[in-house]
């Protein structure tokens, strides 16, 4: 019987499993992940991959904004960006999908560090309608600069090779995508045990305070903008190479909104609930178009609303999370661990 | 030079009506501190309802406006009292993402309803051609203006003479000190809602009768922002200059450059006023204390 978590060394108590029951479930999950691609069909591994992609997306939105407390409403420009960069590169140039996901990431780090400019002298709102702003500008210039992305028709972009094998098909694509939702999350992880991370937060619970304390401000909020878009490109690329088709539809700004009810959804400043907030944005629809076929038989008009039917849903489990549970999915899991660990005597 | 005051008298109509819809926009923000990006959907609904009103049910267009002017007054109200005053002190990021929501909910419940299809508006203003000065434009384009300039005396009245006016004065100046002099911030919040979303319905009416209705009608919503930036977050004259300028701006790089500049350049505007003045030509500087 546990009252609660006593650490007799510091080495334990920075680990970041610190409980046996973390560690069994840490296994649990890896052997799921092993598991997983050998006995789900195709569809499955197709949703599994669009959530692994949009995790990485929601770390590196969540760096940002649940971390260093800076909104930004840019998202789907920054994904637009490392989309644009990889494709470009991999179809004009043939430069293999691998080095140009590299770039695609350090190009999208450096257009993230230059809308981040404004972050200096904007906080709050104004920065979210600045990053809108850049949202806007980016997908403008994506669509008008015909010689470099196409315009508005879309870029076809090869297959990805490795050792001669198509990387792109939904089993093989599952590896690589969730083998760099690993890398990520286990840097990302780390990231706020250093001396930046810690930073961050600092500039997110009260910035001034942080300046105070010899915190530099301009240099950690921009190095969170690279950071953060670095993996937002990382994300975009991979959407490049995994659909073999880049198109500025996936980039509107509902992407940005749809980035940033994930992180609010599953939690703000914390990893797990990237994970949550990201594959239940990513589901949700998915479960709603099965729901529709289900009832199909006694609503044959249904197929005609399934749409306006998701973007309600959406709304609503926004405003819905927002009055009832502002701390998000992650705040629901803790809960329940909570309550098991101190079952029966929850006071 | 007819093509410039083509322009004009086009950059002057669409300004005003940008300028309708950041009103409203500017009246939240004023007195609830609350960014609406739901501004766009008030809008849609709006035109959507008059015209249901009038061209679904058939009603004589005085009645029709009427009763989305009350309809709109409701939405307002229910909207405060539902989504809005649960969220009174959760961080910023919060009450964007909440009116984010709404906007999305908005937008599908008029989809459910009326479809995704642009439809024709029946003209209830008169829209025959006018000439001035050698250029035409539609006559329901003029009355857009007028329309707005009245909504701006309106306004500047409400404020100065009325009761709720000054209450809602001093919510937006000191909320603490209003609620000790007795007024109900509550009352006040759900005022500032309502008349959004009824100013919102007169744009929506406006902008239906010119292009129709359709859902891209929401696009308004984004449009806004430059424009409440350029004027001041916090400034009614500042909506309205900043609408005539966003909008003869918009008509201008349309007219004589092209390219879809007209699109982004707004927006290149915003990122310019915000790093060298961030609170609008007209907006109150806030300076931060420690």
């Amino acid at each position: 019987m546990q009252s609660g978590i006593f650490h007799t060394s510091y080495e334990k108590d920075m680990a970041l499993r610190r409980t046996h029951a973390q560690k069994i479930r840490l296994v649990i999950l890896i052997v799921l992940g092993l598991v997983f691609p050998f006995i789900a069909n195709r569809y499955y591994l197709t949703l599994a991959n669009q959530v692994g992609i949009a995790i990485i997306g929601a770390i590196g939105l969540n760096i940002l904004v649940g971390y260093t407390g800076q909104i930004s409403l840019g998202q789907g420009g920054f994904m637009a960006v490392g989309a644009y960069t990889a494709g470009i590169l991999t179809a004009r140039l043939g430069m293999p999908w691998w080095a140009s996901t590299i770039v695609a990431c350090i190009v999208t780090a450096m257009i993230g560090t230059i809308f981040g400019i404004p972050s200096l002298r904007l906080k709050g709102l104004y920065l979210a309608i600045a990053t809108l702003a850049a949202q806007e500008i980016i997908l403008w210039i994506v669509t008008h600069w015909k010689t470099l992305t196409g315009g508005v028709e879309a870029l076809v972009v090869p297959d990805p090779m490795l050792f001669g094998i198509r990387m792109n098909n939904d089993f093989n694509f599952y590896w690589l995508v969730w083998g760099l939702v690993v890398v990520v999350t286990i840097l990302t992880v780390n990231l706020f045990r250093t001396r930046f991370g810690r930073a961050f937060i600092a500039i997110r619970d009260q910035d001034i305070a942080a300046s105070v304390m010899g915190v530099d401000l301009f240099k950690y909020k921009l190095l969170a903008f690279a950071i953060s878009s670095f993996w937002v490109g990382l994300a975009g690329a991979l959407i490049a190479h995994y659909r073999n088709i880049v198109t500025w539809e996936r980039f509107t700004i509902d992407v940005s909104v749809l980035y940033l009810a994930m992180i609010i959804i599953g939690g703000l400043g914390s990893v797990t609930g990237s994970y949550l907030g990201a594959a239940f944005m990513m589901l949700l629809p998915a479960v709603l178009t099965n729901i529709g076929r289900a009832v199909k038989g006694f609503f044959p008009a249904i197929d005609s609303i399934i749409p306006f039917i998701q973007q309600a849903t959406f709304g609503l489990v926004i405003i819905l999370f927002l009055v009832f549970e502002p701390e998000g999915l992650n705040k629901i899991w803790k809960d329940i661990k909570d309550y098991f660990r101190l079952w029966p005597f929850s006071y | 030079m007819d093509l410039f005051i083509q322009l004009t008298l086009t950059g002057l109509t669409n300004g005003a009506i940008l300028a309708l819809a950041a009103l409203g926009f500017v009246l939240i923000y004023k007195s609830s501190d609350v960014i609406n990006f739901a501004q766009g959907e008030f809008l849609l609904v709006g035109a959507y309802v008059i015209f249901a009103m009038i061209a679904q049910v058939g009603l004589h267009w005085t009645i029709g406006m009427v009763l989305t002017l009350l309809i709109a007054v409701l939405l307002g109200v229910l909207v405060e009292r539902l989504v809005l005053r649960p969220l009174i002190g959760e961080p910023i990021i919060s009450v964007i993402m909440v009116t984010i929501g709404l906007s999305s909910l908005l937008r599908a419940i008029v989809s459910t309803i009326w479809g995704n299809q642009p439809k024709s508006f029946p003209p209830f203003i008169p829209s025959q051609p006018i000439n001035i000065l050698g250029a035409t434009v539609g006559a329901d384009r003029l009355w857009a203006l007028v329309i707005a300039a009245v909504m701006l005396v309106l306004f500047n009245f409400f404020f100065t003479r009325s009761r709720e006016g000054i209450a809602m004065r001093a919510v937006a100046d000191d909320q603490q000190a209003a609620l000790s002099m007795g007024i109900s911030v509550k009352k006040i919040f759900a005022w500032a809602w309502s008349i959004a979303a009824a100013t919102a319905a007169i744009g929506g009416a406006l902008v239906a009768n010119i292009v129709g209705v359709g859902p891209e009608l929401a696009g308004f919503g984004l449009r806004v922002f430059p424009v409440v930036i350029l004027g001041g977050l916090d400034s009614i004259p500042g909506a309205i200059v900043g609408g005539i300028i966003i909008g003869l701006l918009e008509a201008y790089t349309g007219g004589y450059i092209g390219q879809g500049l007209n699109q982004v350049l707004p927006f290149i505007v915003l990122i310019i006023i915000l790093m060298i003045r961030p609170y609008g030509l007209f907006g109150q500087e806030i300076i931060e204390r420690v």
